[in-house]
């Protein structure tokens, strides 16, 4: 079908553009009109959120990058240099540094919409494992930036999830030469972890796309988790949820600016500002918080191939719940039980998180052990026999029928909406 | 607000609701520009020299060990100064020379500070396209005019460090400076 794209665009040139590449024509269709289901509540503002965190720490990790040196003998230095003399240098890296922290918060919650909600069900398992994809790339990236300054915790936190790959017998130790580049966490790798740390995001940005691609051919989820049955059940998307999505924004702003502005280094680690030291691991170690959960399952178990691999596959094990979860409803409003395991699962996910944080010893051992047993039954076990046992609540007829209909709690006025919310 | 609304709407078909409406675009917008600046500006001011960089603003020169006729190049903010002893030869001719015969005219005294006359200071970079000229080393060819003379596209440069010949189109420049001492000055 060759030929001229027939724009509607009134102004000449806008339009002479868009009849050869209809980009104009393509952003009215998935960003102005784009039919949205009605019903969405604020935690549908996370991917948009998402979204502009990324774009937030591509542009300050460019001109961060600008006064970097990935060099042993420079690298903490310089990262000091730009706190002291680049002007606003360190806003620059506070707004990068906190930005991190920010990234996981918006995405966690944005994985926790996804599973209270069911988003991951059919017709989205594509969708929502492209996501998985997303955080895998998100944990690579950020953790190669935390070893960029080579404080203390930047290099033995590099030497100790490089050394997670020698758990694998046999080819073990020859990966962790390879990633290494040498004998130990040196140079080599430093230089190789800051390309990596400025590519990765560029091809976060390629799968960001494709998970929102893939959005608008199968179209968003939403409170009720039912499907989209006329027009009347959405709303075009500009302007509801652009202005929605700007409230939410406005929130976020807020709190990233509170953490920068009067809390930069709440979420660091002291041991940070000491220069690495090959020759001297701090007396506590721990990653950032964000990664406190993986890290407490790996303590937990008291193998180290079996740790490394429980780690990992509490990822991995993302990938395949659209088949793991039996359950045909999606949404946790009308699923009772579910309703409330998914909460025991997040104070597992929390007391991981927690225990990650605390020496490995007593209880805290004991505690590691049965959230991690909870994460993995949660999936494994509940999951697949709770969709054949649980008797879901009925559905409503459509995302229009509780407005128009007799039940309360509708999207139109946002405080109802939160209500019923909290009632579920 | 409604019931005003409704009244002008009344008065004036549907212009009042327009009116209300595009105020609104046009202060989300102006906010979003500001915002959008307040931005910009601190990762634009990034790549501006920083302190260090400014800290490196000021030379100090020890003038006693260059003999008459010899000229030493130091570095300045990244750029080479000539500093040159010229010879009572040298002087005369920079001081001889019309006006009128010059590319970019200058008297020479507008080039040396009083009473130091010997020492000629310059930022040792031809005005054409940033090549280092020769001549600071008495062994380097210094052109017809004594000078400098520059590698790239052949300016020339006299005594005075003006420029006589070529494409260049200004003096070499003078760095500020001031003498501390009679032996000593400082660039910057």
């Amino acid at each position: 079908m060759a030929g001229l794209h027939k724009s509607d665009i009134p102004n000449p040139v806008l339009n002479w553009i868009d009849s050869r590449l209809p980009i104009i024509t393509m952003m009215q269709k998935e960003y102005g009109v784009f039919p949205t289901p009605k019903n969405f509540n604020y935690f549908w503002n996370f991917g948009a959120l998402a979204t502009v965190n990324l774009v937030i720490m591509i542009i300050t990790g460019i001109f961060l990058a600008m006064n970097y040196q990935p060099n042993t003998t420079l690298a903490f230095d310089s990262v000091q240099h730009i706190m002291r003399d680049v002007n606003y240098g360190w806003l620059i890296r506070y707004v990068h540094q906190n930005g991190a922290s920010m990234f996981f918060i918006v995405v966690y919650i944005h994985i926790f919409r996804g599973l209270y909600y069911g988003s991951y069900k059919a017709p989205r398992e594509l969708l929502w494992m492209l996501g998985v994809v997303i955080l895998l790339l998100m944990m690579a990236t950020a953790f190669m930036g935390y070893v960029l300054p080579w404080g203390q915790m930047s290099y033995w936190g590099a030497t100790v999830i490089t050394n997670l790959f020698s758990a694998f017998p046999g080819v073990g130790h020859a990966i962790v030469t390879l990633l290494w580049g040498g004998f130990s966490v040196d140079n080599p790798t430093l230089n190789r972890f800051f390309s990596l740390h400025y590519l990765l995001p560029f091809v976060l940005v390629g799968v960001v796309f494709l998970h929102v691609a893939a959005l608008h051919i199968v179209g968003s989820n939403n409170p009720l988790g039912i499907d989209v049955k006329s027009p009347q059940d959405t709303l075009p998307f500009h302007p509801y949820y652009t202005i929605k999505d700007s409230v939410g924004m406005c929130v976020y702003l807020i709190v990233f600016a509170a953490l920068v502005f009067f809390a930069p280094n709440f979420l660091g680690d002291p041991n940070n500002f000491i220069p690495a030291n090959p020759l001297q691991t701090p007396a506590d170690i721990v990653p950032e918080w964000y990664f406190l959960p993986y890290y407490a399952i790996l303590r937990s178990v008291p193998n180290k191939l079996l740790g490394v691999c429980m780690m990992f596959s509490s990822i991995l094990v993302l990938f395949v719940l659209p088949w793991l979860d039996t359950s045909r409803v999606r949404s946790a409003r009308f699923r009772p039980i579910y309703r409330q395991l998914i909460w025991l699962w997040v104070a597992a996910v929390i007391g991981l998180g927690v225990c990650g944080a605390h020496k490995p010893e007593g209880i805290w051992v004991v505690l590691s052990r049965i959230c991690t047993l909870y994460y993995f039954l949660h999936f494994l076990v509940i999951l697949p026999i709770l969709g054949k046992l649980e008797r879901p609540l009925p559905l409503p007829e459509s995302i229009s029928q509780p407005v128009t209909g007799g039940r309360g709690g509708g999207p139109v006025p946002s405080g109802a909406a939160a209500k019923s919310m909290e009632k579920a | 607000m409604a019931d005003s609304s409704a009244a002008t709407a009344a008065h004036h078909g549907h212009s009042a609701d327009v009116t209300k409406r595009d105020f609104l675009q046009l202060v989300a917008g102006a906010g979003a520009v500001v915002g959008a600046g307040a931005i910009a500006w601190p990762l634009l001011d990034s790549m501006n020299p920083s302190k260090d960089v400014l800290a490196l603003s000021s030379v100090d020169v020890e003038l006693k060990p260059i003999e008459e006729g010899q000229g030493i190049t130091i570095v300045w903010q990244g750029k080479p100064i000539f500093v040159r002893h010229r010879t009572a030869k040298e002087i005369k001719e920079a001081e001889d020379v019309q006006l009128s015969q010059l590319a970019d005219p200058q008297t020479d005294a507008a080039r040396v500070k009083a009473g130091h006359d010997q020492w000629i200071v310059l930022i040792g970079i031809c005005t054409h396209l940033g090549c280092v000229p020769l001549g600071n080393k008495p062994t380097d060819p210094r052109g017809d005019w004594g000078g400098w003379f520059c590698p790239c596209h052949g300016s020339q440069y006299d005594t005075s460090g003006r420029v006589r010949h070529g494409p260049a189109p200004a003096n070499l420049a003078v760095p500020p400076y001031a003498f501390e001492t009679d032996s000593k000055i400082k660039v910057g």
